[in-house]
């Protein structure tokens, strides 16, 4: 192996077992990567040194004790900062939640603890998952280690690029349309969303309830397979979590990792390409597909008509159940509140309006308005249910599409990382970057993204996507380690190896 | 803002009055009905609260089997079809009781649908019944409850306010009828027994405490006024948290009164919620929610639809007991009580304790005697239901019992029961305590029958006579001698055996 940033998580695995490294040796270079680079990156919100330090003491202890709890037991993670963390902050990157603090855990981030992973820190996200960028986080954007002046994409922009600047080599996310994936294929990392009810949401600050999926941000498609198996898998506190098994994931990246995809049918979605793709982001697109073929994969094109109408179908569902689930955010309880100006003695009501004119984001707000517009009584109908109805058909593209291939391929986002402030003001245009990953939310199958190589035009990530039914998680993780095996090869080693260092120092090698 | 009212028998003269009732039941149950906390009532405010019940970020709701069962059970008491697949939705709105601002409740798909009751009423005519129609009973979470601290005890004008959670998230089923139109002068009546024996049925199904007093059940009267034969519905109002049947009554005349007078001054209703004032027996507007609210219903994603198997359905239907108006009907015939006597031990909440007092084998009109003479008076005395006297049906066999031996007779028996509801101990021991068993030494009371003919011999002439029924003077003065302590019926014997 490398060294203690640069290794991937299951070589760090390795090492710990093997005992040529501590958890705390791990844990701090990590701290000292991020002191090191993230005043640029700003990939954390809040950085808990102490806490993890103490997780990995445990966890070496119980390593010498020869009881690890997990393969992972010791191997550090970055948390996104919508996933609620017992005594550590939970801001959803917004103002109104400044100085929150809760109770509780997470489903997934119980099962971190259980497992025995310290928890870094939290990640910088688009206020409440709103975006594609990370510029709507009330605490300033973080920065794309491949391009400072660059988006990480977004929501998840602070995950992807924490481990894109290895700060962490495994991070947790969350995906609602597209926020593991985008911000992966942008900064050339992994990211997988599961299968809607895969993973418990039990925890995580929904965005929109139905399309909410929590999953794993990686540099490697076997080190998602480890996580996604470990976060993975039924909670009676989410009553939509599914209560089956999941398919063995680490063995299927393995299986895909030797390289042979005989028989695979893999369908190219017609729809997913066109004007407004980037050329370099198509090139890599192709040239993937031809290694698909090469390791035996049978590629044939298959449409989904119905995928056109996504975005509008995909903006009126989670606006509609966003501005339910933000009602809470009154200043009754807790987080932020204001008192409004020039009122003696302001009524509950005057309260929350001050709060939440003061604590919500302009993107929120506008998600706010358009959500509760589409329930209203009169728009109900033409609005949301109809939306229903879109989303009802573009079930059956998926179920049509996977009664003749096994999995399905496109670009992850249609352009490379664009720059900071350059969609801002073109709610659309930053809309349309989710446009290839909407789909796969909007029918609760699972996805991957993974690095296709960097556009020529910019010499920035490019990202391809793996599709597959409901429940077959495990394709995504054949299909996607045997990409990233022959991409890697062609490469001469990860991609990320060519990502600007961002500092002089360099971490030592490991023993 | 004095109301016009017209007199009740001069509204029916232009009027048809239609109803509806929407009654709120607070389950039973021991968790809330989205979260694992204890529902018990009165512990220490926001005690028994989670991160799920408090709405805090991220957290998730789980449906209550035990509050879905109880859904269903209910909809099957009241003749409901129930629903093969439903879903619950989030009602939209702001207000600082409710954690999510939110309430997470049924809109379109209601777990029961369709059902009907059948009310049983005294008018002028006698006995009558009325088929009310069921539109729905779904499942909803109670929210918080807010405490408006200063002078005015209500929101406007607190000093500040105070909100236990413990409430929010109890679990409830709103039951709403159908219109209920063709009552005429009887729907007061009408509304009253319809409350009346929903409770009862609840309290039968065992889903409820049905406590009216504390708000386990509430009911929401609407009503509206068309005229007659107009064959319309007019514009209705919505009287909220009428707590009592005798106010249910109260507010269905109140209302059509006083729509009648709005009405006939060429004024029209508006339609609103009001508020039921017990004290005054009136309603006034809450005007704070007159605007028309648009909940922005959708179906909660938190939730997984409720799909009820037809097996469970039908499992269910075997728990259901016994109708209360038909096992009404069966007591009433089994124990030979007449019409008004069936309905004072209904009234007095004395139904079930009657037929567990015949069980322990005392004859019905014995138990009725207790139980709506001695005992009724304490509970109203103490202010408590009946079934929360010391006394149980076991101990009012066992003084019965001693009746029949000879050993007490009821004028004895009463001081018994008195004895024990002061908490004295068992009735032998009461008797024993009190001294109050009967003289059944013949020697002592044909001394004391001697003593009374000697000091009335005017008496005892008459009954040597012939006039048997004098005796009456003797036998009172024979009691007054032994204390009551006598068997009244030996006592005659013993005059009779001296005298004839």
């Amino acid at each position: 192996m490398s060294d203690r940033i640069h290794s991937t998580a299951a070589e760090l695995a390795e090492a710990l077992a093997a005992g040529s490294v501590t958890s705390v040796d791990l844990t701090q270079a990590h701290l000292d990567r991020i002191a090191a680079v993230d005043g640029d990156v700003h990939a954390y919100l809040h950085v808990d040194a102490e806490g993890a330090l103490e997780q990995a003491v445990a966890s070496d202890e119980r390593r010498a004790a020869g009881t690890p709890l997990h393969a992972l037991d010791g191997v550090p993670i970055a948390v996104k900062d919508v996933l609620a963390t017992a005594g550590l902050p939970t801001t959803c990157g917004s103002k109104i939640l400044e100085g929150w603090i809760p109770p509780y855990d997470a489903t997934v981030v119980a099962r971190l603890k259980a497992a025995g992973l310290p928890i870094l820190g939290k990640t910088n996200m688009d206020e409440f998952a709103m975006g594609s960028s990370t510029e709507h986080s009330a605490y300033g954007p973080t920065r794309n280690p491949w391009d400072l002046d660059r988006i990480p994409g977004g929501s998840g922009g602070g995950s992807a690029a924490a481990v894109a600047a290895h700060m962490a080599p495994l991070a947790l996310g969350t995906d609602t349309g597209g926020s593991i994936r985008q911000p992966g294929a942008v900064t050339g990392t992994v990211g997988v969303k599961p299968t809607y009810g895969g993973v418990s949401r039990y925890g995580l600050v929904a965005l929109a309830n139905s399309l909410d999926q929590v999953g794993p941000v990686t540099r490697t498609v076997l080190d998602s397979a480890l996580l996604h198996e470990l976060i993975g898998g039924h909670d009676p506190r989410d009553s939509t979590s599914i209560d089956q098994p999941l398919p063995g994931l680490v063995a299927a990246a393995r299986q895909g990792a030797a390289g042979d995809l005989a028989g695979v049918r893999v369908g190219v979605i017609t729809e997913l390409a066109g004007d407004g793709w980037q050329p370099g982001v198509m090139a890599r697109f192709e040239e993937s597909l031809e290694l698909l073929v090469k390791a035996g994969a049978e590629v044939v094109e298959v449409s989904c008509p119905h995928f056109v109408h996504a975005l509008a179908a995909y903006y009126l569902i989670l606006p509609a159940e966003a501005s339910s689930n933000l009602a809470k955010f009154d200043a009754m309880r807790y987080g932020l509140r204001v008192m409004p100006q020039g009122i003696d003695s302001p009524s509950a009501e005057e309260v929350m309006r001050a709060t939440r004119e003061a604590g919500f984001g302009d993107e929120v707000k506008r998600r706010i308005v358009l959500g509760t517009y589409a329930l209203s009584s009169g728009y109900y109908d033409a609005y949301y249910g109809q939306a229903q109805k879109v989303r009802t058909l573009i079930g059956r593209d998926f179920a049509a599409a996977f009664e003749q291939v096994d999995v399905l391929v496109s670009p992850t986002a249609p352009t490379t990382a664009f720059k900071l402030g350059e969609k801002l003001d073109d709610p659309i245009a930053m809309y349309l970057n989710d446009l290839a990953t909407i789909p796969a939310n909007l029918a609760g199958v699972p996805g991957v993204s993974v690095p296709s190589g960097l556009a020529d035009e910019d010499a920035l990530p490019a990202g391809f996507q793996v599709l597959a039914p409901a429940l077959a998680d495990e394709r995504v993780y054949r299909v996607g380690a045997a990409l990233e095996t022959a991409l890697t090869e062609k490469w001469g080693g990860p991609l990320l190896a060519q990502a600007p260092s961002l500092e002089s120092t360099q971490n030592g090698a490991l023993a | 803002m004095s109301d016009t009212l017209v007199a009740f028998d001069e509204v029916l003269t232009r009027y048809e009055p239609a109803l509806g009732l929407e009654v709120h039941v607070e389950l039973n149950t021991n968790t809330k009905m989205f979260c694992g906390c204890p529902t018990a009532f009165g512990a220490e405010p926001n005690t028994q609260v989670c991160p799920t019940c408090l709405g805090l970020p991220g957290a998730m709701p789980v449906v209550n089997q035990v509050g879905v069962e109880s859904a269903i059970r209910i909809g099957l008491a009241l003749n409901c079809s129930i629903a093969e697949w439903c879903r619950f939705a989030r009602k939209n709105y702001f207000y600082p009781d409710m954690p999510k601002n939110f309430q997470t409740s049924q809109y379109d798909e209601p777990i029961a649908f369709d059902g009907w009751m059948d009310v049983e009423i005294t008018g002028d005519d006698g006995p009558e019944t009325f088929r009310v129609e069921i539109e729905r009973a779904h499942m909803e979470e109670d929210t918080g409850k807010s405490t408006h601290i200063g002078s005015s005890g209500r929101i406007h004008g607190a000093d500040y306010s105070l909100v236990d959670y413990n409430r929010a998230g109890i679990p409830l089923i709103e039951i709403v009828t159908k219109p209920i139109t063709g009552a005429g002068e009887k729907a007061p009546l009408v509304a009253r027994a319809y409350v009346q024996q929903l409770r009862e049925l609840i309290v039968a199904l065992g889903v409820s405490e049905a406590r009216m007093d504390q708000g386990n059940l509430r009911a929401d009267v609407n009503l509206s006024l068309a005229a007659s034969g107009s064959g319309v519905l007019g514009t209705r109002t919505e009287t909220k948290n009428v707590n009592s049947f005798r106010s249910v009554e109260r507010a269905v005349r109140f209302e059509m009164q006083r729509h009648a007078g709005v009405l006939d001054a060429g004024g029209s209703i508006l339609q609103e919620t009001r508020h039921w004032h017990e004290d005054t027996g009136i309603t006034t507007s809450g005007r704070e929610k007159s605007d028309a609210e648009d909940y922005r219903y959708f179906p909660e994603p938190d939730l997984v639809p409720v799909a009820a198997s037809r097996e469970w359905v039908e499992e269910l239907r075997g728990t259901l007991p016994e109708n209360p108006t038909a096992r009404r009907a069966r007591l009433q015939a089994d124990w030979g009580f007449t019409e008004p006597e069936m309905r004072d031990t209904v009234n007095a909440g004395a139904l079930d304790l009657v037929e567990q007092t015949i069980g322990a084998g005392v004859s019905a009109s014995a138990a009725k005697k207790w139980w709506l003479g001695e005992l009724a008076r304490s509970a109203k005395e103490s202010d408590v239901e009946l079934s929360d006297l010391p006394v149980t049906p076991a101990l009012v066999a066992e003084v019965q019992g001693l009746v029949d031996a000879g050993t007490l007779n009821d004028k004895l028996a009463r001081q018994v029961f008195e004895g024990l509801l002061a908490g004295e101990g068992t009735p032998a021991e009461i008797v024993e305590a009190r001294g109050l068993a009967m003289v059944s030494d013949d020697g002592a009371l044909s001394a004391a029958v001697d003593e009374a003919i000697a000091a009335n011999p005017e008496v005892a002439e008459k009954i040597r006579d012939g006039k048997v029924q004098a005796a009456g003077a003797l036998i009172g003065s024979v009691m007054k001698a032994m204390r009551g302590q006598a068997d009244a019926a030996r006592v005659r014997e013993l005059i009779l055996e001296k005298l004839t």
